[in-house]
């Protein structure tokens, strides 16, 4: 099958590339920066490819940034799992068990998804200095947990709505009761879930800023914030920020890569249909 | 092995009634059948029976213990759904162990139960498959197996066979029917098929609008229907209503109505009678074409259907469809009115107003 080539294909895909060529301007602009030496940038030549390529940029980046990734790997593994846990056993209690006032409950949870986060930073931080949280790691896990529990409650309770009822109540006929019923029927059916929560949870808290800058102290700083130290001060040498950029942005595209193939591959997809 | 009685059991869902107080005394090792038309409440009844629906008012009794407040698990009962309900992520032979691991059965006696199992089902050989490899048949028939590896003392059915082709659920059905004559498990089996009820059942309980009908063996059900509803939704095709005026005259009967005249000997069957009746006729009850004679149907042929062994007519009598089962090896030509003939001993007859069978 080839598609006919027709003034509204050439132009269809002119069009695109020209879309696609903007997209990709910052991204040009970042990768050549971080490869020029500093004396090398300026505005008159900043389009122009380095005259060589100048790999340091990467080591130097990451010698500043190193304790910030580690931060930010700890804070995002750490709070991505345990949210989407909780999400998943909510999900599991609002689609299979209900209660009295299960609907109400569920309403006042998902109210949590549209409070701007920066109108409770305030009180957070109040909070979590009470609870002597503050300025460390757990805080500001404990802060993206709760904050996460929302979205990922709502994500799972969809996906578990598809799985037929008389599933959980054939297991419970077979003798399973909550939590067994959890691990051995539910929890095995939720890879599908855990992607899309992993997938969006860790990409919020890996590029997440403000949290990271108020409630954390340098030594807790992720990299977010790490990033803003090395783009501050008064002579920037420009290539360090933008390497320390393409390091950061490392990780959530491994995560993309490796949990969309099992997205795309559906791995039980069709099966909870049996 | 045990009997399950229900008293006065009511279910509510908000201010809709489901089921309205109904007695029902399933005996050990019976089975029976729950059949109406959907939204009659016996999927409801099922429901409760297992554990998953709680029960407004009333009693539920298994094995002469009440069991409103035991939970599903605890009431020795297994249950096949009408998708099936298999583990996807579960090989066959883990779908039917899973209920025997959670009850600490141990291994060996769970091999060989699941075996046995298998070998009287025929799946044997499809042990280490996953559900999505199977087809509806033997995922029926894995869901068949997973409730008898429990050797619960009552099978639950609900529906089972709706989702299988028209062959396979009449294979199906008869291996049910083996099955059940095997194990000799008491069995409640919920369906909207008049046909496999009537087939399955060593009783059956006709409900509609949450409310038990009758409950009889087949033959009664379709012998003498407790009233007119019954009477339609047992048989296929459906008896033939048709309005009439009733007088006794003389110790006789007479019915009177558009295209018909039948004067029935009443033998003192019956003494009072409202004027307003709904006569009713099986199809399989009238035959003809009939040139002269008393008692006689005069309807308007509308359509055939030659079927090989039998020749259905469908046909107006006064406005009102009539069905004819007549012998095949004849013709009955479309727009011609003809004369049927009915058997008087089996006529119906039903108060027009209360549907309660008169005769």
């Amino acid at each position: 099958m080839t598609a006919k080539l027709t003034w509204a294909r050439v132009l269809l895909y002119a069009t695109l590339i020209v879309v696609a060529a903007i997209y990709l301007m910052p991204i040009y602009m970042t990768v050549i920066t971080a490869l020029k030496d500093p004396a090398d940038i300026n505005l008159d030549t900043a389009w122009q490819l380095p005259s060589h390529l100048n790999w340091g940029s990467f080591s130097q980046a990451y010698a500043k940034l190193g304790p910030n990734i580690v931060n930010s790997i700890i804070l995002a593994v750490t709070a991505t799992l345990l949210s989407s846990l909780l999400g998943s056993l909510n999900g599991y209690v609002f689609s299979k068990w209900s209660f009295r006032g299960n609907d109400l409950v569920f309403t006042l949870l998902l109210f949590g998804m549209f409070i701007p986060y920066q109108i409770i930073l305030i009180p957070l931080f109040q909070t979590l200095r009470a609870m002597h949280l503050y300025g460390g790691l757990p805080g500001l896990i404990l802060a993206h947990v709760v904050y996460g529990l929302p979205i990922t409650t709502l994500i799972f309770r969809n996906f578990y709505a598809q799985i037929p009822s008389s599933l959980t109540e054939s297991a419970q006929i077979d003798g399973a009761g909550f939590f067994k019923l959890y691990l051995r029927v539910i929890f095995p059916l939720s890879i599908p879930g855990f992607v899309v929560t992993f997938i969006w949870q860790f990409t919020q808290i890996w590029n997440e800023f403000l949290w990271g800058i108020t409630l954390t102290k340098y030594n807790a700083n992720p990299i977010t914030v790490g990033l803003a130290q090395l783009a501050g001060g008064q002579a920037v040498s420009w290539n360090l920020p933008m390497a320390g950029s393409i390091i950061a942005a490392i990780p959530v595209l491994i995560i993309y890569i490796l949990m969309g193939r099992y997205f795309i591959r559906g791995l039980l997809a069709g099966s909870v249909k049996g | 092995m045990a009997e399950v009685v229900l008293e006065k059991v009511m279910k509510k869902f908000g201010d809709f009634v489901a089921v309205k107080g109904i007695d029902l005394k399933v005996d050990d090792g019976a089975f029976t059948v729950l059949v109406g038309p959907s939204g009659c409440g016996k999927t409801t009844t099922l429901r409760m029976i297992a554990g998953l629906e709680e029960v407004t008012s009333g009693e539920v009794k298994i094995g002469e213990k009440v069991v409103n407040r035991v939970p599903p698990k605890d009431r020795d009962i297994a249950m096949v759904f009408q998708n099936y309900a298999l583990y996807p992520h579960m090989d066959v032979y883990n779908n039917m162990a899973f209920g025997l691991k959670l009850r600490k059965i141990p291994k060996k006696e769970i091999e060989e139960r699941v075996h046995a199992a298998a070998s009287l089902l025929g799946i044997e050989g499809k042990l280490k498959s996953k559900p999505r490899e199977l087809s509806g048949g033997q995922r029926q028939r894995v869901a068949v197996g997973r409730a008898i590896v429990r050797n619960p003392k009552v099978f639950l059915f609900d529906e089972p066979l709706s989702n299988l082709d028209a062959k396979l659920r009449v294979q199906m059905r008869t291996e049910l029917e083996q099955l059940h004559h095997k194990l000799q498990t008491t069995t409640v089996y919920v369906t909207h098929d008049q046909v496999e009820a009537m087939t399955l059942g060593s009783k059956i309980a006709v409900m509609r609008d949450g409310v038990i009908h009758q409950y009889a063996s087949p033959q009664e059900t379709y012998d003498h229907p407790s009233n007119q509803f019954v009477a339609g939704f047992i048989g296929s095709p459906a008896m033939n209503f048709l309005p009439a005026r009733a007088t006794l005259s003389n110790g006789n009967l007479i019915l009177t109505g558009e295209g018909f005249t039948i004067t029935l000997p009443s033998n003192g069957r019956i003494d009072t009678v409202p004027e307003q009746v709904v006569l009713g006729i099986r199809p399989e009850d009238l035959t003809g074409p009939v040139s002269e004679g008393e008692n006689l149907l005069q309807v308007k042929v509308k359509v055939t259907e030659p079927l090989g062994n039998e020749l259905l007519v469908y046909a107006d009598c006064g406005g009102e469809q009539v069905v004819a089962n007549l012998d095949p090896h004849q013709h009955v030509e479309i727009d011609s009115t003809i004369k049927l003939s009915p058997n008087l001993n089996t006529l119906h007859l039903f108060d027009k107003e209360s549907e309660a069978t008169l005769l």
